[in-house]
């Protein structure tokens, strides 16, 4: 049962919480802008590295909050959470 | 019955209470203290069990939780267990047992045949075999496979028992109570840490209690004591630690009432204990290895270590005269205490070439101790009764005895340790692995890791206990790894490939011989995986706990590698097995699952509704007058609707408040439609899309007010589109000022359709116009009804003149009986789900998740027309502009009628024209129409909507059904009914 750092709450159980895939994607600015292959990055192609991970959390039992996350792929421990709008550590 | 072969007196058992038993329907006495594996020993019964493939007799081996051959059932019906090993079994009084896996009895077993077969069945026979003829599977091969494979059988009844389950969180969480992990958990309390100890056996003290009572300095009664005293510690016996799981969350079963001759009703069978430790000190000591030599599986033949406990602590003599066969010094403990016991020693078999102190000592003694000696061979159907000794020259002599006690050396038990990621070296000094670095939240203790000596394991889980208590108060501390010292003396050696004939096995419960792992690698199975997996070596219940280094051993001197270049395979949890009742809980049955009952549920169950579940939700199908089948239901709920009116429990739609100065906003970058113009009191059909540009979910949206708009979703989809509205609100667009509310639950939806049903509410609904000039279709009103608050909505999902009253769902029963009282005398009926699906498909009207599935575009179904076109920027829109998104051959919903059929088509059937068999698409909703007084059916068809009036066949296994392509709108296509 993985401890996950919520940032307002601390450290929670994995169940109170949500997965909300690959932090730090933007939505573009001006989706008609994009040609279908930039489009179609942004809808699918994500980093998935072996080793550290940024993404995205919603603690759903708990405060409601999306915050972000590093966790580790391999280890499937969590290294760091910060609040949505913080600097990436 | 007497207990010929217990000694006269001694042993940790209660002499003072007897207790009486039964295995395989014979009658025995044992001791309060007993085991069933003891108990039946101490009657001279060896013969336990049948082992799993070539059902050979089989007695114990062990005396704890290592045993391989001695499983039993207990209990009968419902309460039953299988495969418990008969060394774990507390014995009491009316205790039921029943050995497994033979027919017709233990002594006389057919399976018996499948031995003398034994060259037809070697490892991984089943990957060679079973294939011919290829009818054979099915009929033959499967259902015999089915009855001969397992050991045990379950029960076929529901589990009457209780479980409970417990979540705890401790500082130091010390497994195993034996002297290491006594001292750990008394060092870590004293230091003040929160201390929960655990140890399976009904008593603490672990190998403490295999030594004679009455020799001991007596530190384990006072150390025991002090933990008790202590408040800061938890003691649980009977407890298994069975799993590490991340980041110190550990599972404990513990065994409530097994032991009880009445458990009463008071207490959980079993309680499963989910322990955050914030640290975790592994004591689980060491479980001694067999010896891999021809015939080494038959009844008397056991382990020396349990041999000796069986004496020491049960009094109970395992035979009248003994061989020992070893590799290490252990055994010459055992031929001590056999002598003591008055068991006559025949010979000491020691494989070493070289004699160590204790051999010498064994020697001087008066011991037959033959140096580079081993066992070759033995003999005895349902008991041993010689053995064969080939010594040191090749001189071989056969030795006639009853009770063989046999050591290949200890290998640390460190499967909790594996489990928490820590690593594990090979010590080639003990021949297994062992705790490498302490990991950041475990530290191992006593034998596990290496140590031997009573004193060294006390002094080692002291400093392991104090050690974790520090880590809980200050940042990391390590310790410098201690070099392991072979328990009892000179280090043993390895198991070889042995000489001599017949099977020699390395894993009783599986029946792995050393020639099946042989056979392996001849046929190139070289990796450790593939070894076990393709001889089942170490895939037992007892999951190797007596084979795992064996087969190493093995491996290493077949390969001529070193046993570290092999590796090892992964430990996984169980450690020993857990029951289904155990982690479960008490989430069975009813509790399995929430039941969500929408606020009219008592009304239509009183009424005789019949109920079906949509996600969580109890939704009334159908309200079944007298005898009615559901078609007749149905048939008549429809007329009802569209003649006069009917009336509905719509609550469980999601509702969503969505407030705010940019709720339009908010809602026009979310939803496909324009937001910013619908006008306060009007309401409008949202559809939602993924980024993707396909349909997520729909509903009608209401402006209640500038910045406050009602949003619905589909009853299942209502947490997902909130959970999405969140997403966007909180991480794209945070400039937004909107706030969101899930309001599902406060509001109850009552819907009244029909062309009477304005008349109905008039005069019910207060401070609200109701007439069609000041409430037209799609619009809004608040108001009050019966006194409560109301949000009117003139909405229809049947395609008749209807409203929606949203009313407090606490007030809604009430509600309900003043419009079901007012509709009586104007033909009111109530309706279910299943009318509901009928009247919106003859209006053509989509089911999100039953027309859409997750690839479907707005344009896919009819539903560009919703699309705000003026708008830059959408969920989705982007998606859209695709050329797939706009192919011409895309499925698009239609209608069919079936051209002669008078039944409706299944849902899901597939549909083809006269060119081939290749699918066009499916049917998505097929009801018989009471209204049309025909089947109609939705699908989505290839370019559909080009096909107007073409015929296509939907192939049924009675043959191909002509359908005929229509307009999805079946009724009153220029919606007159609706704007009454």
């Amino acid at each position: 049962m993985l401890l996950i750092p919520c940032p307002y709450c601390g450290a929670r159980p994995e169940l109170e919480f949500s997965y909300g895939g690959e932090a730090g994607i933007a939505r573009p600015e001006n989706p008609a802008a994009l040609d279908d292959a930039a489009w179609s990055r942004f809808l699918y192609e994500r980093t998935n590295p072996r080793g550290p991970h940024d993404e995205r959390w919603r603690h759903t039992h708990g405060c409601g909050r999306f915050f972000n996350a590093r966790r580790n792929t391999l280890t499937d421990l969590f290294v760091i959470s910060w609040k949505v709008g913080e600097a990436v550590p | 019955m007497t207990q010929g072969f217990r000694t006269p007196s001694g042993g940790r058992i209660d002499r003072s209470v007897e207790l009486r038993f039964s295995f395989d329907g014979r009658y025995f006495s044992g001791y309060a203290g007993d085991t069933l594996a003891s108990a039946l020993l101490a009657h001279g019964v060896h013969l336990m069990g049948r082992s799993f493939k070539y059902h050979r007799p089989r007695g114990v081996i062990a005396a704890g939780p290592e045993e391989p051959n001695a499983l039993v059932q207990i209990g009968t019906a419902a309460h039953a267990v299988p495969n418990l090993r008969a060394t774990q079994v507390e014995l009491f009084d009316g205790l039921v047992a029943e050995s497994q896996n033979r027919y017709p009895s233990l002594e006389r077993d057919i399976g018996g045949l499948s031995d003398l077969a034994a060259p037809l069945f070697p490892a991984g026979f089943y990957y060679k075999t079973f294939m011919w003829p290829a009818w054979g599977w099915k009929r033959l091969y499967e259902p015999f496979i089915r009855h001969a494979s397992g050991l045990g059988r379950a029960p076929d009844a529901p589990d009457p028992d209780v479980y409970a389950q417990r979540y705890v969180h401790c500082d130091v969480l010390v497994v195993g109570g034996g002297p290491s992990g006594l001292a750990a958990a008394l060092a870590a309390s004293r230091a003040g840490a929160r201390v929960i100890l655990c140890d399976e056996q009904a008593q603490l003290g672990g190998s403490l209690l295999n030594e004679p009572a009455g020799e001991e300095p007596g530190w384990r009664e006072a150390t025991l004591r002090a933990l008790a005293q202590s408040p800061l510690v938890t003691l649980l016996a009977r407890t298994t630690a069975f799993g590490v799981f991340a980041q110190n969350f550990v599972g404990l079963v513990e065994r409530v009432t097994d032991h009880l001759a009445q458990p009463g009703i008071a207490l959980p069978r079993e309680r499963l204990w989910q322990v955050r430790a914030r640290q975790v000190v592994m004591a689980t000591g060491a479980i001694e290895r067999p010896l891999i030599f021809p015939g080494n599986d038959r009844p008397g033949i056991m382990l020396a270590g349990s041999a000796r406990t069986y004496l020491n602590r049960y009094g109970v003599k395992p035979g009248t005269r003994a061989v020992l066969a070893t590799s290490c010094d252990e055994a010459y403990l055992t031929a001590h205490a056999f002598a003591q016991a008055g068991i006559p020693v025949a010979a000491i078999a020691d494989l070493r070439v070289e004699a160590s102190a204790a051999a010498m000592a064994a020697r001087n003694a008066g011991f037959d101790v033959r140096l580079g000696a081993g066992v070759i061979g033995t003999a005895g159907r349902l008991r041993v009764g010689s053995v064969t000794v080939q010594g040191s020259g090749g001189q071989r002599e056969t030795i006639s005895c009853d009770l063989v006690a046999m050591s290949g050396g200890r290998t640390p038990t460190v499967h909790l340790f594996s489990q928490a990621s820590g690593k594990l070296r090979y010590e080639p000094g003990i021949g297994a692995y062992v705790p490498d670095a302490d990991t950041e939240g475990m530290v191992a203790a006593g034998a596990c890791r290496g140590v031997s000596g009573l004193e060294s394991v006390i002094a080692d889980g002291e400093q392991a206990g104090g050690l974790a208590a520090k880590r809980v108060l200050a940042p990391l501390q390590t310790r410098k790894p201690k070099r392991s010292q072979p328990p009892f003396g000179s280090p043993a050696e390895l198991a070889k490939l042995p000489e001599g004939k017949g099977r020699a096995f390395v894993d009783f419960q599986n029946d792995v011989t050393s020639k099946d792992v042989a056979q392996a690698l001849r046929e190139g199975f070289v990796s450790v995986e593939h070894v076990k997996r393709y001889t089942t070596s170490g895939m037992a219940t007892d999951q190797g706990k007596t084979s795992n280094i064996n087969t190493l051993a093995l491996m290493s001197a077949g390969l001529n590698s070193e046993v570290p270049d092999i590796g090892l395979t992964t430990y996984r949890m169980p450690y020993t097995p857990v029951t289904f009742g155990a982690l479960a809980g008490a989430a069975r049955g009813t509790l399995f699952d929430p039941v969500r009952k929408a606020p009219l549920h008592d009304w239509a169950e009183a009424k005789g509704a019949v109920f079906e579940d949509v996600s969580l939700w109890k939704r009334a199908r159908y309200f079944p007058v007298g005898r009615e089948s559901m078609h007749q239901a149905v048939a008549r709920e429809c007329k009802a609707v569209r003649n006069s009116a009917g009336i509905f429990d719509a609550s469980t739609l999601g509702k969503i408040e969505v407030v705010g100065p940019d709720a339009a906003v908010f809602l026009e970058r979310m939803y496909v439609n324009g937001f910013r113009k619908l006008a306060v009191g009007r309401t409008r059909y949202g559809v939602l899309l993924r980024e993707d540009g396909f349909v997520a979910d729909d509903g009608v949206i209401g402006r209640i007010a500038e910045n406050r708009f009602h949003v619905t979703t589909t009853t299942g989809g209502a947490p997902r589109v909130l959970a999405v509205m969140e997403d966007y609100l909180q991480t794209e667009f945070s400039d937004l000022r909107v706030w969101l509310t899930s309001t599902t639950e406060e509001w109850a939806v009552i819907a009244v359709q029909g062309p009477k049903s304005r008349e109905i509410l008039d005069g019910l609904v207060e401070g609200i116009d109701i007439s069609p000039a000041a409430m037209p279709h799609m619009s809004l009103r608040e108001g009050r009804v019966c006194g409560a608050k109301l949000r009117l909505f003139r909405v229809s999902f049947t395609g008749e003149l209807g409203y929606e009253l949203n009313v407090p769902s606490d007030q809604a029963p009430r509600i309900w009986e003043a419009i079901w009282e007012k509709g009586a005398s104007l033909g009111l009926a109530a309706y279910g789900t299943e009318t509901m699906h009928v009247l919106r498909a003859e209006k053509g009207y989509i089911i999100v998740g039953q027309e859409t599935d997750g690839t479907v575009t707005p344009d896919d179904v009819g539903l560009s027309w919703a699309i705000g076109q003026a708008k830059p920027d959408f969920v989705g829109k982007r998606s859209l502009a695709r050329p797939a998104m706009k192919a011409p051959d895309r499925k698009q919903l239609v209608g069919l009628e079936t051209v002669s059929s008078v039944s409706a088509l299944e849902e899901g059937a597939q549909i083809i024209n006269s060119a081939g068999r290749k699918s066009l698409g499916h049917v998505t909703s097929a009801y018989h129409s009471a209204t049309l007084g025909r089947p109609i059916a939705l699908a989505m068809v290839a370019a559909g909507r080009a096909r107007m009036g073409e015929v296509l066949h939907v192939p049924m296994p009675g043959g191909d059904l002509d359908v005929r392509v229509v307009s999805p709108v079946f009724y009153d296509p220029e919606g007159v009914r609706l704007h009454a």
